[in-house]
């Protein structure tokens, strides 16, 4: 489904991933953890096309395309989906008519019919039950007002109803007490599909404990210094991230 | 170089008191005195220069160098018939239209005037001497300060009286629309004027439009005044789609009593160059104000849009809003200024000016102005000039959602928070409408929303 081959991207002149390797198949879910500052919310920012950062060297292919030649709505309407670190506030918006007109900008390019109001909101109002996502939350402006808590549940809201192919959680977990990580990860994993990837962000390992990953990644100064299987969470959570300073080979300047 | 901007106010100041003279309308004698006495502050005033403080953003060179006369009705059918199918005419309630300054019968409406309603031309209410027009007319928008206030009286002869009888709540909007047509003798000028008293208690809502036909030459220079009795609910709308030629120096100038709500909103959507005066005074107690505007500039078009709030007297608030969107080379000017005077104890104000610049080469110059005389007051006031936020856009496209539809979406929102406001529903969807076939995106936003 996505292969990134030797990614390096810097922002403001600064390298910040130094040559990222990673391979996702069908229905995988892959944990990419690590400090603060090591690339993680970058490769995922990346990946869902924002142009404050710029590839110089290597390449992603998703679904057999060249990923890094499509515009962030054209890889939305492909199937990527960022849920966002900080979601962004819209005043004079609102939720509902946002995500109508992104769902039937995906529709409409993948040749499906547009869907009405009543449909939608009926599509709506099942999403939000799944999602404990409260009505009234539907009609406000997009993100304006809500809680942390609100404002990340709001995303996983809006990924169940765009559907994407591959998912990327961008520090979901950040912020959230442990009732609203539980919602949002009841959430993701009712998501969870055979043709569903995901690729979870995040800097601590309690999400983990509900998302439970297929494959855990760290990422150290812009590379993957290890990877493994969902055990590979449980071992950072008990020894930190200070080790990876001793046994992290020495970037090269 | 003195010499020659002297001579080009002094000559524009001659050629105007000609036109005065030249008209003698059927008038009463107060009325007619009014006008020499406006004649004579204009005559002492002479128009302003860049060296007015209040004037110092805004040229006026093509009011001074163009030949103007008043303007006869309407010739040229086809561009009338067509303004007056715009979106923004006949919203549903009583109506007086007029073309160049002339009522037109046809187009008006006001069999269905609700009762307590008085609404009629300015030249009727001065024929059958309304007594609501001598006790009132001229004695807020000063002509002895204000040059183009003084212009418009002594040049005045037409325009609308709404009398609203205590008590009464008007259910459906009154609608005063000026259009400007070219009636093929050259540039014309108007000077409309408008009369609005609320009485006690009584609640209304008025939408005053003026709108210009593509490519016609004139200067508008209306005048308002509305009074607001105590505790009267006044919501005011001046909506304005001058031709990109036209020139418009308006005035609306609001007088509340004792705990009166009066809100004016004024939305400018084209004009060459185009001045809003919006002054409220809050002269009685418990008063509440309300002051929105947005403006859409764009072409090589100017917007100057000066406020004024007075508190006089004690517990009164103000809200003021403004929003600007500027595009291509628009220019345009926000100033608030607020006032409170020594007794004005308890004032409660807040000023806000948004603007939103889409080009390199829009320019927008905003100033907030605070005098505050009395020490028990809270005042803020904030004024912001941006682009579209990064962040924003990238959200919207990151959801699916192309580029220039999710600017729009957020030109859109930024204007919606005037926009929803409005409470004329006629007027809120016909603008909602306008809005959405502006926007580059318009059409595909529209199905979304």
């Amino acid at each position: 489904m996505l292969e990134i081959k030797n990614l390096h991207v810097t922002a403001e002149g600064k390298e910040i991933l130094k040559g990222i390797d990673l391979k996702i198949n069908k229905g995988e879910v892959h944990s990419i953890m690590g400090p603060n500052g090591s690339g993680k919310s970058t490769l995922a920012n990346v990946l869902a096309g924002r142009e404050d950062y710029e590839v110089t060297e290597g390449e992603v292919i998703y679904e057999g395309q060249n990923l890094l030649d499509l515009a962030p709505e054209e890889r939305a309407r492909e199937g990527i989906f960022l849920a966002f670190q900080y979601p962004v506030e819209i005043p004079g918006v609102s939720n509902t008519y946002f995500l109508r007109a992104a769902l039937n900008a995906i529709r409409k390019h993948r040749g499906q019919p547009e869907v009405d109001a009543i449909q939608f909101l009926k599509l709506v109002r099942e999403k939000a039950k799944l999602l404990k996502v409260d009505d009234s939350l539907l009609n406000r402006p997009v993100n304006e007002g809500f809680s942390g808590g609100e404002k990340k549940r709001n995303e996983i809201f809006h990924l169940a109803v765009l559907e994407p192919k591959l998912a990327l959680l961008d520090e979901t977990d950040s912020g959230l007490d442990i009732d609203a990580l539980k919602i949002v990860a009841e959430g993701v994993n009712s998501l969870r599909a055979a043709d569903r990837s995901f690729i979870v962000v995040t800097h601590y390992q309690r999400l983990l404990n509900y998302i439970v990953p297929d494959f855990v990644h760290v990422l150290y100064q812009g590379r993957i210094v290890k990877s493994g299987g969902k055990d590979l969470a449980l071992d950072l959570e008990k020894l930190g991230y200070s080790w990876l300073e001793e046994e992290a080979p020495v970037p090269s300047r | 170089m003195t010499q020659a901007v002297m001579d080009k106010n002094e000559a524009a100041v001659a050629r105007f008191l000609d036109l005065a003279a030249s008209s003698r309308p059927d008038l009463p004698s107060w009325f007619l005195e009014l006008r020499q006495e406006s004649a004579k502050s204009f005559g002492r005033l002479g128009f302003p220069s860049r060296k007015d403080e209040a004037w110092r953003q805004t040229k006026i060179d093509p009011i001074l160098t163009t030949e103007f006369s008043l303007a006869p009705a309407a010739t040229d059918k086809a561009a009338l018939e067509a303004l007056s199918e715009s979106m923004f005419v006949k919203l549903g309630g009583p109506r007086l239209v007029f073309v160049n300054g002339h009522l037109d019968e046809e187009l008006s409406d006001v069999e269905r005037c609700p009762e307590g309603v008085r609404f009629g031309t300015l030249s009727r209410a001065l024929r059958e001497g309304w007594p609501v027009v001598q006790e009132h007319l001229g004695r807020y928008a000063s002509f002895r300060e204000e040059p183009f206030t003084a212009l418009n009286l002594t040049l005045a002869d037409e325009g609308a009286v709404v009398h609203i009888s205590a008590g009464t709540v008007a259910e459906e909007p009154i609608e005063i629309v000026f259009l400007n047509v070219s009636a093929g003798d050259g540039p014309a000028t108007v000077h409309p004027r408008v009369l609005v008293v609320a009485e006690a208690n009584s609640q209304a809502r008025i939408v005053e439009s003026h709108l210009g036909s593509d490519g016609c030459t004139y200067f508008s220079n209306p005048v308002t005044e509305i009074v607001g009795r105590d505790s009267a609910v006044v919501s005011y709308y001046k909506l304005e789609q001058e031709s990109g030629e036209g020139l418009h120096t308006g005035r609306i100038e609001v007088n509340q009593e004792r705990n009166s709500n009066i809100r004016t909103s004024v939305i400018t959507l084209g004009g060459g160059l185009v001045r809003n005066d919006t002054g409220t005074t809050l002269a009685g107690e418990g008063g509440h104000a309300e002051l929105e505007g947005l403006f859409l500039v764009g072409e090589k078009h100017h917007v100057d849009n000066f406020t004024r709030i007075e508190h006089t007297r004690p517990l009164c608030d103000s809200r003021e809003l403004y929003k600007g969107i500027l595009m291509d080379h628009g220019r345009g000017v926000f100033r608030g200024r607020i006032v409170v005077a020594k007794g004005a104890q308890k004032t409660d104000s807040k000023q806000t000016n948004n603007n939103l610049l889409l080009s390199d080469n829009a320019l927008i110059n905003t100033k907030p102005q605070l005098e505050i005389y009395a020490d028990d007051v809270k005042c803020t006031h904030g004024a912001t000039i941006g682009q579209l936020n990064a962040d924003s856009v990238f959200y919207l496209r990151s959801r699916g959602i192309s580029r220039d539809a999710a600017r729009s979406i957020l030109i859109y929102a930024f204007a919606s928070e005037v926009v929803n406001r409005i409470k004329v529903d006629a007027l809120r969807e016909a603008l909602d409408r306008y809005l959405f076939e502006w926007l580059p995106m318009g059409k595909a936003v529209k199905e979304a929303f």
